[in-house]
């Protein structure tokens, strides 16, 4: 155990690293921060006081030797735009993503089971036809496109729901069933696929044999053998679903840290955008850390390799 | 089993087979029709995808009251024809989604091949490499990079491009690490067949299905994320019209004219659609042993 956790530790440190370090240099390469700030008024001297005390002036290796000491300390620097500090800026986003995100993956776990396995039960049948058809659309659905016909229908037809802001759990309706059709779409088609697979084993036609009701063979039986598959793509679609989220907390206005990073990115807001990469990618590794343990508590036999 | 539930277990099996048939060739008739409309569109457009007309503004599609004379769609904010826009913008997705495949297939294939044969520290370093960036949400990374390098066509697909080679990799590593030590290869060493030959004339052809049948997918993939920056406003910029930002566009007149938001989200839907029944085929096809 402690051996597996200094290996996490030691993946954690060196994304984390990697992840800054390729963002930082990207970043100076995007033209000069102090654009934002010049105005026809202003003077060569007093954009060099600007450039000296935002930090600019000093070479590059400098500029990446300070980032790197005070990002150790949780201090990105103030964001050029709001003059807040960045990490507070992305801390304050991020409860709004990880509810968007983590609904989302929610929402496609409840979905794709049942879908998944009904299309593996009703193998043949007019069921299985409707429930490929529902995955297949769901994979191919552009979501930022869904995500516009919900608006229309719900918002803008019915009336029903709110289409933009965060707030009531009305708000999360939205823009989480837009994110999560992807990784719905997947999924079941991964829950099918594993169902089938498990279902024509031996121990299943045990369990069928010693005359347990089909239900009970599908779901205690069948459904645990495929949990450890599901749980490892719905884990690895949560990278997704973050990248999914810049775009739909676009479209929907939701205050969370994608928005808050395509804004940032889009105004050349370095402190907030290195702070964000920073932050998601420890949330994204401490996950994947999570899901391993999830997997040894899920399959004994990972406990014993 | 029964005969008779054998003999019905074989029917349902070739009922799915036949409806899977039928989408195939459904989808290779919608992906056919729009490569052709969309590289014919110069010729088969009903008006320039620019041109604007402001007494013909938000006219709806030509079955619906008060639609505009031959906008057989309808019309946008600007007066500009849906339809010609649609087949201008499918023509640029299209080019745009192709390129950058080529391109991180491409990268990824190399860098699979070398760091798989070579081993050791450089393929270490590379699948730190992969890892470090698959940390990262790659429409963020797409993002980053075509707001360092400037929206336009050619850096969507740099930054598309150079993304995308992490999947590549690992499969190509995955591939030639079996490869490798397969007793052909063995045989071409002691020949004495320098690296480089071993790698393009005995590896190379055997991971090229794989690398074929991803990449076939990942076209889908690339127009949808191509779609998004447009979206974003990070793609090729106005007045050049893209499937993305036709959406971005609709998003504002959503109460006055759902046509605007149904029309190019459903041609790019079914081209994504068309892509993956077809890549699923190609996949059948090729190697179907392959998880992808």
């Amino acid at each position: 155990m402690a051996q597996y956790c200094r290996a996490r530790l030691l993946d954690l440190v060196i994304t984390v690293v990697g992840v800054s370090t390729l963002v930082f240099f990207l970043l100076r390469l995007s033209g000069d921060p102090l654009a934002l700030f010049v105005t026809e008024t202003t003077t060569r001297e007093e954009m060099a006081r600007l450039r000296d005390s935002l930090g600019f002036s000093a070479p590059l290796w400098q500029q990446y030797l300070r980032f790197v000491l005070h990002a150790l300390q949780g201090d990105f620097g103030d964001s050029l735009r709001y003059t807040k500090p960045a990490a507070a800026l992305v801390w304050e986003t991020l409860p709004a993503t990880l509810e968007l995100t983590a609904t989302s993956l929610g929402i496609a776990a409840l979905l794709a089971l049942p879908l998944g396995t009904l299309a593996a039960v009703r193998r043949g049948t007019a069921v299985e036809t409707s429930c490929s058809l529902v995955t297949l659309v769901g994979q191919s659905m552009p979501f930022f496109w869904l995500g516009i016909l919900l608006i229309l229908v719900f918002s803008v037809d019915l009336r029903l729901l709110p289409s933009f802001g965060r707030g009531s759990p009305a708000h999360l309706i939205l823009p989480a069933v837009t994110l999560s059709a992807a990784t719905m779409a997947k999924t079941a088609r991964l829950v099918r696929a594993g169902m089938l697979e498990v279902l024509g084993q031996e121990y299943i036609r045990t369990a069928r044999a010693k005359g347990l009701a089909e239900w009970s063979v599908i779901l205690r039986h069948a459904a645990r053998n495929i949990a450890i598959p599901v749980v490892t793509i719905l884990g690895l679609d949560f990278g997704l679903l973050l990248g999914g989220a810049v775009v739909t907390e676009t479209i929907f206005a939701w205050p969370g840290t994608g928005r808050l990073m395509v804004q940032a990115i889009q105004g050349r807001d370095f402190p907030v955008v290195q702070a964000g990469v920073f932050i998601l990618a420890i949330v994204f590794v401490v996950l994947n850390a999570f899901l391993d343990l999830v997997y040894v508590w899920l399959d004994p036999r990972v406990r014993h390799r | 089993m029964s005969g008779s539930t054998r003999v019905s277990a074989i029917a349902e099996r070739s009922g799915s087979r036949r409806r899977g048939r039928a989408s195939r060739w459904l989808s290779l008739a919608i992906l056919s029709l729009v490569i052709l409309s969309s590289a014919l569109a110069a010729i088969i457009a009903p008006e320039s995808p620019t041109k604007q007309s402001l007494a013909q503004r938000l006219r709806p599609p030509a079955w619906a009251e008060h639609s505009g004379a031959g906008h057989l769609i309808g019309t946008d904010q600007l007066g500009r024809d849906v339809l010609s826009r649609i087949l201008y913008g499918g023509r640029l997705s299209l080019i745009v989604a192709l390129l950058a495949v080529l391109l991180s297939a491409s990268i990824g294939t190399v860098l699979g091949l070398v760091g798989g044969y070579t081993g050791g520290v450089p393929e270490r370093l590379l699948m730190r490499l992969a890892e470090i960036q698959l940390a990262f949400p790659f429409i963020l990374l797409v993002v980053t990079i075509v707001a360092v390098l400037g929206p336009s066509a050619l850096n969507v697909v740099l930054a598309l491009g150079v993304s995308g080679w992490v999947s590549y990799t690992r499969l190509v590593r995955a591939h030639v690490l079996t490869l490798r030590e397969l007793a052909y290869v063995e045989s071409a060493r002691s020949l004495g067949a320098s690296a480089p030959r071993i790698v393009l004339r005995h590896l190379l052809p055997n991971v090229l299905s794989p690398v074929v049948v991803l990449a076939s997918f990942s076209v889908a993939q690339m127009i949808i994320l191509e779609s998004a920056l447009s979206f974003l406003g990070l793609g090729v910029q106005p007045p050049t019209p893209t499937w993305g930002g036709m959406l971005a566009d609709a998003r504002n007149y959503l109460d006055q004219a759902w046509w605007l938001a149904a029309f190019p989200g459903l041609a790019l839907m079914l081209t994504v659609l068309a892509i993956n029944i077809l890549g699923d085929w190609l996949r059948d096809l090729l190697d179907p042993t392959l998880a992808i």
